[in-house]
Formats: structure tokens, sequence, C-alpha cells
């Protein structure tokens, strides 16, 4: 045998052949787990059946939060797909695990004109891609919006626009750990077991009508896509505990559109302002504030922000019945940027909820 | 034969991959390089150290501490170091100026400016748990910085404030201005809130 024939050889053999098939597998796995890129149209994304925009794949359920989040008044519409015979891990009640593969959409319209769809779809390795798409004039289909996003894309109100936000705005209220340090805390903020408990809150400022199709707890019960299965769910269904309906409501209200940052696992929880609340009544949730927990908003000194003009000392988070001295309705009321609650996502505030506040601290006496 | 006409490209892929992810690794591992050719390190006094030089030349003082007049003219008063507007000095409101190209004014400490955003102090960046960076984290410092907002999530952060050109630093270079401001005196000082411009109906 030449030299070149048993370099040959060696190079041959099973051993090496092995290592090399090894190498290149973990190679491909490893590249595998970064998240692909979403794509660049809508109709790629899986939410249609066939090429069009205009029917749903049945795969794809809708769902409606009973606390929706404001959004400048647009009318959505959202759907969830769950990968076949995938189940959502839910042994933290209030913190779901979904699994690999599951994709979330919503859609946003003004004017009866679809303007914006947002998609979010969990990944391989745990972490999400979050993207959105930004409706043609035609209405045919939507094109990926940049990772920075697309200001003023459709007039929404005399001089006041509606802006697709960057991806960092995104994770901002997705995302408990901030937007730039990980991705292993997202929350899907409209699809948890108190927004989708069957026991809703009738008065919930927009609430939304439940369709027939539209999953709930219990569907998710009965189509055994919880582990454990939690039918305790079904027959206790969560909800904000309160000692009166506009409270329930208030509170619901504040959960939504002001928990997803402040709670006590986000990366603001030092400002001490929790709003997060869990429903009660399957035995086994956390409170966020409830019938005792509210109480600590009421009445309590705002730790940093002052509200412009009162006096010294004197701004609190919800003062009882004075609502010109309650920091948190000051700050849903201001669309200035540095007053403003929530400080992204909205340019106009919310009149019906502000009403419902305005009422409610109205009614509390200085002994709640 | 045919083992060994494909054992040759895969020994070449393998190679190629390998040492790929041994580049990607290595380059993961070597800190970025510092003023003077030194390494950054995790080490605390590295940190501190590259922390104080961004600061510096990141010219961090010029707003962040107050300014006062000393016997050479107006310095900053380091006594005061980073802890941002003054408390003890309320600011009246900002002079109106008329149409033209003058778009903002400045207080003499230059830790108060008033302009179309309103008005906007410099906020407390000592270690004082109350007032300050003494109950912040790393990360909440970060997202902050790469953001423009408070702590990632809350309101934007004001003008003249350069965010934009911090965002572009290493994560390990803003981690060590935070390991550096974390080690300077704690100064107790509550900024005031800032100002929005009028808003009708609030």
């Amino acid at each position: 045998m030449t030299p070149s024939r048993r370099g040959a050889s060696l190079y041959g053999s099973r051993i090496v052949q092995a290592i090399a098939v090894s190498l290149f597998l973990a190679a491909a796995v490893s590249a595998s787990h970064i998240p692909a890129a979403p794509p660049r149209l809508l109709s790629e994304t899986g939410l249609y059946a066939g090429k069009g925009t205009d029917v749903i794949d049945a795969r794809n359920r809708p769902f409606s939060p009973q606390y929706p989040l404001w959004s400048d008044g647009a009318a959505k519409s959202r759907w969830v797909r769950l990968p076949e015979g995938a189940t959502i891990d839910a042994r933290s009640i209030d913190r779901w695990d979904f699994p690999a593969a599951t994709r979330f959409w919503k859609e946003f319209r003004f004017g009866g004109r679809k303007v914006e769809t947002r998609f979010l779809r969990k990944n391989g390795d745990g972490s999400w891609t979050f993207a959105s798409y930004a409706w043609n004039e035609a209405q045919t289909d939507a094109i990926l919006a940049p990772e920075d996003g697309l200001p003023n894309v459709a007039e929404i109100a005399p001089g006041k626009m509606h802006s697709i936000p960057a991806v960092t705005e995104c994770r901002a209220c997705h995302d408990s750990d901030g937007p730039v340090s990980g991705f292993s805390r997202t929350r899907i903020l409209g699809f948890s077991a108190l927004q989708l408990s069957t026991d809703r809150d009738p008065a919930a400022p927009h609430a939304e009508p439940l369709a027939d199709d539209m999953i709930t707890l219990r569907t998710l019960v009965d189509e055994d896509r919880l582990e454990p299965a939690r039918p305790e769910l079904v027959a206790t269904p969560p909800r904000i505990q309160a000692p009166d309906a506009r409270t329930r409501s208030v509170l619901g209200y504040l959960s939504t559109n002001c928990g997803s940052c402040h709670n006590e696992e986000s990366s603001i929880a030092n400002l001490g302002l929790l709003l997060k609340g869990q429903g009660v009544g399957a035995g086994r949730l956390r409170q966020g504030f409830g019938a005792q927990g509210f109480s600590r908003l009421v009445g309590q000194a705002t730790s940093k922000w002052e509200i412009p003009h009162a006096p010294e000392g004197a701004s609190q988070y919800v003062s009882p019945g004075a609502p010109d001295l309650s920091a948190i309705l000051v700050r849903m009321k201001s669309r200035r940027p540095s007053t403003q609650m929530p400080p992204l996502g909205t340019v106009l505030h919310d009149k019906e909820a502000v009403g419902l506040v305005t009422e409610w601290i109205e009614s509390l006496t200085t002994q709640e | 034969m045919f083992k060994s006409r494909l054992a040759i490209p895969f020994l070449i892929l393998t190679l190629t991959l390998f040492s790929t992810m041994i580049a990607r690794a290595t380059s993961e591992a070597t800190p970025a390089p510092v003023a003077g050719g030194l390494q950054a390190s995790g080490s605390t006094a590295a940190r501190i150290a590259r922390g104080e030089y961004l600061v510096s030349f990141g010219g961090c003082n010029d707003c962040h501490t107050p300014w006062k007049l000393g016997a050479k003219g107006p310095e900053p008063d380091m006594t005061r170091m980073l802890s941002g507007h003054p408390q003890q000095l309320p600011m009246p409101p900002a002079p109106a100026l008329p149409a033209g190209p003058w778009g903002w004014t400045g207080a003499a400490t230059m830790t108060s400016f008033a302009g179309p955003w309103g008005v906007s102090f410099t906020a407390n960046l000592t270690p004082d748990k109350e007032t300050g960076l003494g109950d912040w984290t790393e990360e909440m410092f970060i997202a902050t910085m790469k953001t423009g907002r408070h702590q990632g999530k809350g309101r934007p952060l004001l003008p003249p404030m350069p965010y934009f050109n911090l965002k572009g630093l290493s994560d390990e270079d803003i981690k060590s201005v935070f390991a550096y401001l974390q080690s300077i005196p704690a100064v107790h000082n509550k900024v005031p809130t800032p100002v929005d411009p009028e808003e009708p109906g609030l």
C-alpha cells in the first residue's frame, strides 16, 4: 500500500466518518435552535387557509380575553394555534408555558380597515419570535414591518396616528425581565387562566362578545390541552376578587393594562407598585391584589413620580375621593410622553376606562 | 472507494465547522479591548476603572453633576458628583422664547432644560437607595440605555440625554459604567418629576 492509499484508508475509516457525521449533526442541531426569521408576508405565517388572506386556517382558533388591552379603540381579532396533540404546561397557573411551535396572531382594525397583524411564535429553544405585519392598501396581504417599527401607518383620530411598535417595545410588555436581556419569561397577555375564564366580567371596559367557536378555559380542559389537567379551573373559574362589581372591573382593567409591567416578577418591581391581579376561585392562584391587596394602592403615597402642581407629598397612587390627587388616573388620562401610562402602544386615552376609574375613586372613602 | 471519496469532504467540513465553533467561542470569551490596551475583565476593580473612564470621557458629569461658579469660572460641584438636579433648587417657569431659531433654555447648574418636550431634570445616578440608582440592577441599567426608556419599560428619557449614543456601547461597557456608578458616594437628592408641556383637559 502506498502512503497515499494508506492516508485515504485512514480518512475513510469508520471512526473518522462517525466523528464527522456527529459533528455535522451537532452543528445542524445547533443551527436549528437559532430562531428562524419571521416570513416576509403575513400569508406565509400559517394564519390563512390556502394562498389568500380570506379564510382563516381551521387549525387557528379564535379567542377573546375578558379584559382586553386598550389599543386606541382598535377592533381586534385573535387566534392561537397549538401544535397537534401538544399541551400547555399549566403547573404554574398564572404562568403558562406553551409548547414549541405555538403561534398567536392579533389583527388590529381602525375604521373597518385592517392596519396591522402581530405574530408571536414559540421557537424550539424556548425563545419567542415577535413580528408585526403592515396591511397593504388593497387589503390583500400584510408585509413584515422593520424591527424598529413603522410610524404613522394610519390616522385614527384627527392628528393622531397609529404606529407599529418596535420589537423592543413589544418585549417591554411581554417580557417580564425587560426587552434586552432574555426571552425566557415571555408572557402571552391575553391568553391566561384569568383572561380565558368562563366567569367573564360583563362590565369590563370594551368587553367583547364571546363567540361560540372561541377558546375558553373549558375548551382547553375538555380538549386535554392543559398539563396537568386542572379541572378545577372549570368547576371554579378564576375571577378577580373584589367587594363589588365596579371594583372588580377596575381591578381587571388595571391588571391587563398596567399589570403586565407592574407585577412582582417584573424588572420594575422595585417601584413597589403591583397592579397585576390574579383571579381567585380556583384555589391556588396567587394574589396580586384582591380583597386585601388593592387596599395597598389606596391612600399610599407614590414612591417617585409626583402629580404636577399637586402639593408636595400629596400624590397618591389612588387618593380616596380625590381623582386629581390619584397618580394612576392622572397618568391614564395623559398622553404626554413623560406622564402617560401605559407609556407605549397608545396615543389616545381610554375615555371609558377613565370614566370608570374616576367614578371608582370618587366612591372610595378613607376607611377603605 | 465510495467511503474514501466521501470521507475527505466530510473531514474538511468537520474541520471547518469545528474551527468556526472554536473561533466563535473564542470571540465570545474575549473581552472587548479597553483603554490603554487593557482587557476588561469580570473583576470588580477592572469594571469600575473602565466605567470611570467611560463616564469621564462620555461627559456624564456635564449634566448629571450640578455646576457652580468657581474661582476660574463654571465648574462641576464634585461634592455632589452625579447626583442630578438639586432638590433644593426649584425651577421657576421656563422663560418663553420668541419665535425663531432659539429652541431651548438651560439652568446655570446644567441640570435642568426646557424645550418643546417640557422641562427635564437630570437624574441622580449615585447609589442612594431612595433617590438614586441604589435599587437598580445591572439589567435595568442596560435596558434603559438600550431602549431609551426607564428600566426598559417606562417613560422615555428626555432631551438632552443622548442615550442613542450610549446604546451603541457593548453590554460589557454598560455594565462597567453601572459598576462605577454603584461605587461612588451615595447622595440623597430627590430630583423633581419632569414637567410635560401643557395638556388640554388634564
